[in-house]
């Protein structure tokens, strides 16, 4: 049997892999994108998980928050 | 690092980032090295040149399997140890898993064709994994149907464990019963029928599609945390409003 016989299966059956493969890739790709999009869009919004929260901006809310009630406390 | 610390999905999201693109360079050097081997293969004596679709096919039946195999590990981590990783892995593999059965469903029909003269024959091996293709779209649907992912995980576990039974029926169907699938012929008591000049491109093609398969996975998994995130975000921004 030569090598072109059922060639055409055999590109089919190849191009099938390349297909459904980049499909999947493609699909990984774009719905990581979008996550990644829609987070920042959260973040821009002030919209922050509490663990994400770093130490640094808990102290200066703290301190502010301190500091209002001192004010309130003279007034 | 501990393989414990890997259970922190922000951990598990550090090490993804810093693996997904070396892995993905890896597996392309891999992939071009094994098409290679196998386009300069000889063709089967018998077979003649149609032999070529077998280094597409065993691969992504394989790896079919294994991802049916990797979920249900992931289903008792889910029920057993409640591991936060766990349904994570098992709703990350199951688009994977299902493209890669389609991919084994498609390539053996066109194999099938001119060796067979039919793309299709309800034999038990065929049909055993047109089930597990039915089984991954079933339970991608499930964990689209419930929207709180736990429960999602609980019940999409139940499924996952109930059509693990499929997996040793896919590989003793050619055993168990006479089928036109042709029986082992690669891992048999015995050794391997095939010669090893199409053997050796066999095993490197089923090396770079089980290193794509879990870089798809990695990258599928750290989509499926930041997808959590998100929803977590979006319910913290609703409880604000209300």
């Amino acid at each position: 049997m030569g090598a072109t016989a059922h060639i055409d299966f055999i590109a089919a059956a190849y191009a099938a892999a390349v297909i459904i493969i980049g499909a999947l890739i493609a699909w990984i790709a774009v719905d990581y994108r979008m996550q990644i999009h829609t987070l920042a869009e959260l973040d821009e919004q002030g919209v922050a998980r509490r663990s994400a929260t770093s130490r640094t901006e808990r102290a200066i809310e703290q301190a502010k928050a301190a500091a209002d009630a001192k004010a309130k406390g003279r007034a | 690092m501990p393989l414990i610390d890997l259970a922190n999905p922000t951990r598990f999201l550090r090490l993804a980032n810093q693996t997904i693109p070396w892995l993905g360079g890896v597996t392309l050097i891999v992939f071009a090295f094994g098409i290679d081997q196998a386009m300069i293969a000889p063709d089967d004596y018998q077979q003649g040149a149609t032999v070529k679709i077998m280094f597409i096919h065993v691969p992504s039946a394989w790896l079919g399997m294994l991802g049916w195999g990797l979920m249900s590990a992931a289903a008792l981590g889910t029920l057993v140890w409640r591991h936060p990783l766990a349904d994570v892995t098992a709703k990350a593999a199951a688009p994977i898993g299902a493209a890669f059965t389609l991919l084994c469903l498609v390539t053996g029909s066109l194999w099938g064709r001119p060796e067979w003269g039919t793309y299709w024959v309800w034999d038990a091996r065929l049909t055993s994994e047109l089930i597990l293709f039915l089984l991954y779209l079933g339970v991608i649907a499930l964990w689209r149907t419930v929207d709180d992912p736990s429960r999602a995980a609980r019940a999409a576990a139940i499924l996952t464990l109930v059509g693990a039974v499929d997996l040793p029926i896919i590989k003793f169907s050619v055993d168990w019963w006479n089928t036109l699938h042709q029986g082992a012929s690669v891992f048999r008591l015995g050794g391997s029928t095939i010669y090893p000049t199409i053997l050796i491109p066999l095993f490197i093609m089923a090396v770079a599609f089980t290193l794509l398969f879990a870089t798809l996975l990695l990258a599928a998994m750290r989509n499926e945390i930041l997808r959590r995130r998100v929803r977590t975000l979006h319910l913290m921004q609703a409880n604000a409003v209300n």
